[in-house]
C-alpha cells in the first residue's frame, strides 16, 4: 500500500509529498511569527536606545556595556545562579528518590502517585503562591509548627537567605512533574537486571549505582535541562512572595527584565537583558550536552 | 508485610507535606482572622461563609463570577486551538514524509528549549503595533495556540501516533476515508488519553499563567482570575481581611482541581504513557 514517489518520499496512498508539509504548516507559520520573529526583533531592539518616551535609536552594543557596569544586573545574575544551583540538584534528588519509592510494587501506589503529583499541577497558580505567602508569615503555620517543637520563630521575609529558602521550598514542593518523568523511565528498566544483580551478590545500594543511575542518564539530562530553563526564568514566585527583597536578595534576572520593560519602560535595555539570558541558557545547555555526551554514550 | 511498613510510613509523611498546606488553606478560608494565625489545625472552630461572600465581591467593581467568565473566554478557545493544531502537526510528523522534515523536527524540539521571557516583550510590541485595540481583546493570548506553539504536546502526540499500526490508516483508506477523516474518525479515537492530557494541560497552564495576561491584558474589566487575585492582594495588604483573600484563593483553585479530578484517570494514563509532564 505504500507508494514510492519519484523523489523517494514514502507516503500513504493518495497523498503527495506536500501533504505532510501542509499538515505541519500551522507549526511552521507559528514558529516564524511567534518564536523566530520575536527573537530576532528582540535582538534588534536590544541594539537600540528605545523607551516608552522615545523612538528607537541605533546604539550598537551600548546596552550591553551598560549592563556590565550595572550592579543591579550583576546582583540579578548572582541571585539567579544561586537559586538555580540550590534548587535544581535538590529537586532532581527528591524527584528521583520519590519516583523510586513509587516504583516499588505495593498496594495503593496510585493514590500516592496522584497525591505527590497534585502540587505540581496547581503549581504556578497564583492561589498557591498566596497560600505559600501565608504559610511563612511571622505567625503563620510554619512558625507555629516550629514553635511547637521549641524553635524560635524565623523571620522568613526579613533575612536574605530565608526569603530565598521560601521560593526554593515552594518550587521543591512542586517536584511532581519531574518525578513522573523519572517514574516513566524507571518503569522501563527490566526487572531481570535487578534479579541478575541480586544473584551475583550485588546489594541494593550498589544496584542503584550500577544499574539504575547509568540507565537513567538520559532522563537525568532531560530533567536537568528542563529544570535549569525554568529556574533561570523564575519570575512569579519572587514577584509575588518577596518582591525581590529583602535587599534584592531574591531579585532574579526575570524580575529585572520585567521591571526594566514595564516598570521603567526601558524597552531596548530590557530586550538586551533577555538576549543575555537566552544566550547564557543556550551556552549552559550546550556545555552540559557536550560534557555529558561521553557519559551518556558510555553504556 | 513488615518490610513494607516503613515505606508506607514514609509515603504517608510525604503525603502530609504535599496535602496539608492545601487543607490548611481551605480550612483557613472559613476561619476568623485571629484564628488563622493562632491554630495549626486546619479545621475551623466555626464555619463562616462571610469570607466567601466578601471574597466573591472582590475589591474591584466586578465579582469573581465576572473574572471566571473572562478566564473561560481565554481557556476555551485556547484549549480547542491547542488540541486541533497539535493533532494536525503531530499527524504530519508521524505519518508523512516531506521535504525538510528533519529540519522542521529540529525546530520543533529546539523551540521547547527557548525561554519564554524573551518572546513575551516583542510579542507585546508586535500586538500593540498591529493595533491598539488588539490588546483589549484576548486574541494575543489565544491565537498563538492555533499554531501548535507547544512543542511538548506535538512531541507527545507523535509518540502516540507511532504506537498505532499503519494498517489502521490503510483500512480507513480502503473504506474511502480521506486524509483528514482518517485522522479524526480513526486515529484520534485511538489516542484519546493523549488528547485529554493536552486539553487538561492547556487548561491548567492557562489557569496558572500569570506573566502573559499581566503583559497582554490591559484593563481590569478584562482581567482573568489570576490578575484579579493579584489586584486584591495588593490592595488588601497584610493584616486586614486575610480570610477574604484566602477564600478568593480557594475559589481560584476550584476549576483546576475539578478538571484534574474529572480527567484524572485518562490524564495520568496519558502522561505516564507519553512521557510528558507539567
Amino acid at each position: 500500500m505504500i507508494r514510492q514517489t519519484p523523489k523517494g518520499y514514502q507516503n500513504p496512498v493518495g497523498t503527495g509529498k506536500y501533504t505532510g508539509l501542509l499538515l505541519i504548516s500551522p507549526f511552521i507559520i507559528g514558529f516564524f511569527v511567534f518564536t523566530l520573529y520575536p527573537y530576532i526583533s528582540s535582538f534588534i531592539y536590544g541594539l537600540t536606545d528605545y523607551s516608552t518616551f522615545k523612538p528607537p535609536e541605533f546604539t550598537g552594543f551600548d546596552n550591553y556595556r551598560t549592563m556590565l557596569e550595572s550592579s543591579d544586573f550583576r546582583n540579578a545574575c548572582m541571585v539567579t545562579l544561586k537559586y538555580m544551583a540550590v534548587l535544581v540538584p535538590l529537586k532532581l534528588v527528591v524527584s528521583l528518590l520519590t519516583a523510586m519509592l513509587l516504583n516499588l510494587e505495593i498496594k495503593g501506589i496510585g493514590v500516592f502517585r496522584t497525591i505527590f503529583y497534585i502540587p505540581s499541577i496547581l503549581g504556578a497558580n497564583l492561589s498557591i503562591v498566596i497560600m505559600w505567602q501565608y504559610l511563612f508569615t511571622a505567625d503563620g503555620l510554619v512558625n507555629q509548627l516550629l514553635g511547637m517543637v521549641g524553635c524560635d520563630p524565623v523571620s522568613w521575609y526579613g533575612q536574605p537567605g530565608n526569603s530565598m529558602a521560601i521560593i526554593v521550598l515552594l518550587r521543591l514542593w512542586e517536584f511532581g512533574s519531574t518525578m513522573i518523568i523519572f517514574l516513566n523511565a524507571l518503569r522501563e528498566i527490566p526487572k531481570d537486571y535487578y534479579d541478575a544483580a541480586k544473584a551475583d551478590g550485588c546489594g541494593k545500594f550498589s544496584a542503584f549505582f550500577k544499574i539504575t543511575l547509568p540507565l537513567l542518564k538520559n532522563t537525568i539530562f532531560v530533567n536537568l535541562v528542563l529544570q535549569i530553563i525554568s529556574a533561570v526564568q523564575e519570575f512569579n514566585a519572587p514577584y509575588m512572595l518577596t518582591d525581590g527583597g529583602p535587599m534584592k536578595s531574591t531579585y532574579t534576572l526575570g524580575m529585572l527584565i520585567y521591571d526594566e520593560m514595564f516598570g521603567y519602560g526601558n524597552i531596548g535595555y530590557a530586550n538586551a537583558l533577555s538576549w543575555v539570558m537566552f544566550t547564557a541558557l543556550a551556552v549552559i545547555i550546550a556545555v552540559m550536552y557536550a560534557v555529558s555526551r561521553r557519559l551518556r554514550e558510555d553504556s | 508485610m513488615k518490610k513494607k511498613f516503613p515505606v508506607y510510613l514514609l509515603m504517608c509523611l510525604i503525603s502530609v507535606v504535599m496535602l496539608y498546606p492545601l487543607l490548611w488553606l481551605v480550612g483557613a478560608s472559613f476561619k476568623s482572622n485571629e484564628e488563622i494565625f493562632s491554630s495549626v489545625w486546619f479545621m475551623p472552630e466555626s464555619f463562616s461563609a462571610e469570607p466567601y461572600i466578601n471574597g466573591w465581591k472582590t475589591v474591584t467593581p466586578y465579582t469573581m463570577g465576572h473574572y471566571f467568565i473572562n478566564t473561560f473566554r481565554i481557556i476555551i478557545p485556547k484549549t480547542v486551538f491547542a488540541v486541533i493544531s497539535s493533532v494536525l502537526v503531530a499527524y504530519g510528523f508521524a505519518r508523512f514524509d516531506f521535504p525538510l522534515k528533519k529540519f522542521f523536527f529540529t525546530l520543533l524540539m529546539g523551540s521547547m528549549l527557548m525561554p519564554q521571557i524573551v518572546t513575551v516583550m516583542p510579542t507585546y510590541l508586535m500586538w500593540s503595533g498591529l493595533g491598539k485595540n488588539l490588546l483589549n481583546t484576548y486574541l494575543p493570548l489565544t491565537l498563538p495556540s492555533l499554531f501548535a506553539c507547544e512543542g511538548m504536546f506535538v512531541f507527545m502526540l507523535i509518540q502516540f501516533f507511532k504506537g498505532i499500526p499503519k494498517e489502521f490508516d490503510e483500512a480507513a483508506k480502503l473504506d474511502g476515508c480521506g486524509t483528514l477523516r482518517t485522522l479524526f474518525s480513526v486515529l484520534v479515537p485511538c489516542i484519546k488519553p493523549a488528547v485529554v492530557s493536552i486539553a487538561v494541560f492547556t487548561f491548567l497552564w492557562t489557569m496558572n499563567d500569570f506573566l502573559n495576561p499581566l503583559i497582554l491584558v490591559q484593563q481590569v474589566r478584562d482581567y482573568p482570575l489570576s490578575l484579579a487575585l493579584r489586584l486584591s492582594v495588593d490592595s488588601t495588604g497584610q493584616g486586614y481581611e486575610q480570610n477574604k483573600i484566602i477564600a478568593m484563593s480557594v475559589i481560584g483553585l476550584i476549576p483546576s482541581i475539578a478538571v484534574f479530578a474529572a480527567a484524572q484517570k485518562k490524564f495520568v494514563n496519558g502522561i505516564t504513557a507519553g512521557g510528558l509532564s507539567g
